[in-house]
């Protein structure tokens, strides 16, 4: 296979095409380019939404107003939670490192719609700027928390109606990006690579994209009606017009709820890709991994009604959900079990990738168990609404997907600048982002379990310790964050050359040049055997 | 949307089809939202919801319904007339499925006009006094089939592109798939009439 | 080559498909004059599934279609079904 670096070798980012300068990225149609625009414009909102909730945490120093009146901090976990939940983790992974890895994983050229997929971005970057405009036009940040619950959100006198709008092309833009990327995946696979061949990351994309598709429509309309609601009088769920405010929260969830596996499934499907890497050893389970993937998109679709326990719905109702959600975590553990299963006797080179994905199990499984107790009907009662969901989610979100999101950057990083940055000082980082973040939440578990609700910005002496403990970690997230992006954008152009295959992985992108040519490769490889298959690890006979 | 190919890719019909079917089923779900919201009301509220559909003029959902399925075939022969080669007849076709959208879309206007007139929209004095139901009932027929008459509006846009084309012989008996994608939108459009019909015009 | 490329509907074929679309639309006009009741909604929805299905099927070609795009415009019917029950299982029993 001729995809080495030949005299013809010019990577992407030297790439010149039909425009230059700054155009020649705003106009680009290439995947990679694409992808890392989703990269930066993400980075950005994120250091926005961290301070924002950094900010709260200041707030939560002590009892009392410190730096911020009550509106203001409603406004702040409002907007920290819109940017953060529709602008960076829903198309966080898929957009940055599916639009940059799924067509080079699958032998691919680009995806199946290139123009299709620039539009997506620009959706993006519309839904991403309106949502922060809400913060300044008009009548002041809504504050309605990022699930805009009617009455109140049908009610309130701030801005609302611009976080909807954004909320919508936001949504929007994911659409798209979903199905550009089923199309790609059925269409576009190399020759040989029948669907059980394809690596385990695009597998994941794809059972992502499919919750795109069809659950993100339902709350596309269901904030059209807020926002019909709001302008026209229409009572969809206006009790005073004889609307129902429990419609809006099935509606709302019906997306809502499988958006958090967009979230966390192509997070899992990194580790995936980092485990079998750095234990040098085949996957263990490929079929098992596929199948609870799928399964984890199918029975999440029907989990909603667990958000909404202690809403009033009907008795058979909550036993329902209740059940589905404890269902639903077997896949997920299903999972756990084949990454631990992996790395066992496997040659471990515990580099930042690994670290990071090691410790993605360990968050995870945090969030996920606490999740447990959050879906069981009786101990739902007493910790809705309490700091224990909001640091079960950020287990979830933050230690789940975002600690995914960390392994997948340091693991692909090489690939996508061709240089190498600094192993101790991601190691350094990742020490600081680990301890910080569990000292950030994990008290939050215990106050929540003590009934301190959650949205409060004053609360009761009796809370100050695990409060000011809570408000230490985000100081210690917040350098350990600082740090690990500074040394990923110091070695950016700075650092040491990268080969093409610096962590000797077997997948597709690890066969051509770091960074890969415009076109990905020189000639489409042709695919004969199943994936992970590693030099060492062949029969011994 | 589905006429975008890789550059390097040769054209792949069957990529182009599977990405407009994939559009089409979030058209179903952003509809189906609404239906959903229809179908918990009117089992909440079925004596009001009779009464207010009771105030629809049957006949012109009807005709509306006519004219949409007519159109419909219209478009599919459409397709039939390209690949058989008869430009001009394909393009006559797809004359007339304008023209029937068009129709459709006055019908329309006499028909909200109509209850304007009656001071029957959202937030009019005359409806506030309604019962809850027949306000939800009002409120769900001016959300769903105004969502729907912006989906003609696109449809037509849609179809206008597709009939320079033809004219300017870039949708051939090779290379139909604009034309193609176009008529599976509108048929959407239909197909999601076909339950507005019923259930708003109808079940009384 | 699939089947969808060499297949091209009849004109004659549209035109019955047309005349049938008609017949059922009659048919669900006349069907709530009768005023069945609860039922009417039960019928009416009935007839517009089938013309549904048949628009499906001629008009958009899926019966000509690979399987793959039958087997996922159904599974997008039944998963819109299942969101249905399910929420229903919510105001059944509220």
């Amino acid at each position: 296979m001729n995809n080495q670096p030949g005299d013809g070798y010019i990577s992407y980012l030297d790439y010149q095409g039909k425009h230059r300068g700054i155009l020649s990225w705003l106009l680009s149609t290439d995947h990679k380019r694409i992808g890392l625009m989703y990269l930066y414009a993400v980075i950005i909102f994120f250091f926005v939404a961290a301070f924002l909730g950094l900010a709260m945490r200041i707030e939560k120093m002590a009892p009392g107003p410190d730096i911020m009146d009550a509106q203001t901090y409603n406004g702040i976990f409002t907007i920290h939670g819109v940017i953060m939940v529709f602008i960076i983790v829903i198309p966080g992974i898929s957009a940055i490192f599916g639009n940059f890895f799924l067509p080079i994983m699958i032998g691919a050229r680009d995806v199946a719609f290139p123009k299709l997929n620039l539009f997506s971005w620009y959706l993006y970057i519309t839904g991403a700027v309106l949502g922060v405009l809400s913060q300044f036009a008009g009548d002041g940040p809504p504050d309605t928390g990022w699930t805009f619950y009617v009455p109140y959100s049908a009610e309130s006198a701030t801005n609302v109606i611009y976080a909807l709008t954004a909320a919508f092309i936001l949504g929007f833009s994911s659409i798209l990006t979903g199905l550009n990327f089923i199309v790609t995946i059925h269409r576009m696979r190399a020759p040989g690579m029948t669907w059980f061949r394809m690596p385990l990351f695009p597998w994941s994309l794809y059972a992502t994209a499919w919750i795109q598709v069809l659950a993100t429509p339902i709350v596309g309309i269901t904030l059209l009606m807020v926002i019909a609601e709001r302008t026209l009088n229409i009572g969809f769920f206006d009790p005073a017009l004889g609307g129902d405010p429990l419609l809006f929260q099935h509606l709302f969830w019906i997306y809502s709820h499988p958006a958090v596996y967009i979230m966390i499934l192509p997070a899992m499907g990194i580790v995936t890709e980092i485990f079998p890497t750095f234990s040098q050893k085949p996957v263990f389970g490929y079929g098992a991994i596929v199948i609870s993937s799928i399964a984890i998109a199918a029975v999440g679709y029907f989990v909603w009604g667990h958000h909404m326990f202690t809403s009033g719905m009907s008795y058979w109702s909550r036993w329902f959900f209740s059940f589905l959600t404890f269902i639903v975590a077997i896949p997920s553990a299903i999972k756990v079990f084949n990454w631990v299963s992996t790395m066992y006797g496997g040659a471990i080179d515990l580099k930042p990738p690994l670290l990071y994905a090691i410790s993605f199990i360990f968050l995870f499984m945090i969030g996920g168990f606490t999740g447990l107790a959050l879906g069981s009907l009786a101990t739902n009662v007493h910790l809705h609404d309490t700091d224990f969901v909001v640091a079960h989610f950020h287990y979830i979100i933050f230690g789940g997907m975002g600690f995914a999101f960390f392994a997948g950057i340091h693991y692909w990083y090489p690939k996508i600048y061709g240089r190498m940055y600094s192993n101790r000082i991601a190691n350094i980082a990742w020490g600081i982002l680990f301890a910080g973040f569990n000292l950030l939440y994990f008290p939050l578990f215990i106050i929540g379990i003590q009934g301190m609700p959650r949205r409060y910005f004053d609360y009761l002496p009796q809370f100050t310790t695990g409060q000011v403990i809570s408000s230490i970690g985000a100081f210690i997230l917040i350098s350990g964050l600082i740090l690990m992006t500074a040394n990923l954008i110091y070695h950016r152009k700075r650092g040491a050359i990268a080969p093409a295959n610096p962590w000797k992985g077997v997948t597709l992108e690890w066969l051509i040049p770091s960074p890969p040519p415009h076109e990905n490769f020189v000639e489409i490889p042709e695919i004969k055997h199943k994936p992970y298959l590693f030099a060492k690890t062949e029969p011994k006979e | 949307m589905s006429t975008v190919h890789s550059h390097s890719e040769p054209q792949d019909h069957a990529a182009d089809k599977l990405g407009m079917w994939l559009f089409l089923f979030t058209e179903l779900f952003l509809f189906g939202g609404l239906f959903l919201v229809y179908a918990v009301f009117r089992s909440q509220h079925s004596v009001s919801f009779h009464n207010a559909a009771d105030e629809l003029n049957a006949f012109t959902g009807t005709l509306n319904t006519v004219v949409l399925l007519v159109s419909s075939m219209t478009v599919a022969m459409s397709i039939t007339a390209v690949r058989y080669g008869e430009r001009r007849k394909a393009m006559l076709l797809i004359g007339v499925t304008l023209i029937l959208a068009l129709v459709f879309m006055i019908n329309k206007y006499f028909e909200w006009s109509h209850k304007f007139h009656y001071d029957l929209y959202p937030g009019s004095e005359v409806m506030m006094n309604m019962e809850h139901g027949e306000i939800l009932f009002f409120g769900l027929y001016y959300m769903m089939t105004g969502l729907h008459a912006l989906h003609v509006l696109v449809g037509m846009v849609l179809l206008t592109i597709t009939l320079v084309k033809v004219q300017r012989k870039r949708i051939t008996v090779e290379r139909y798939h604009l034309l193609e994608n176009s008529a599976l939108y509108w048929h959407l459009v239909d197909l999601i009439w076909i339950f507005l019909f019923p259930l708003l015009y109808l079940v009384t | 080559m699939s089947k969808s490329d060499t297949h091209i509907s009849r004109y004659r074929e549209l035109a019955l498909v047309l005349l049938a679309l008609l017949f059922l639309t009659l048919l669900s006009v006349l069907i709530t004059e009768l005023h069945f009741g609860a039922l009417s909604v039960f019928v009416a929805l009935t007839v517009a599934s089938v013309k549904v299905f048949i628009v499906l099927l001629y008009f958009m070609h899926l019966k000509f279609e690979s399987l793959l795009l039958r087997l996922l415009v159904g599974m997008v019917f039944v998963l819109y079904g299942l969101i249905i029950i399910v929420t229903f299982i919510d105001y059944f029993f509220r």
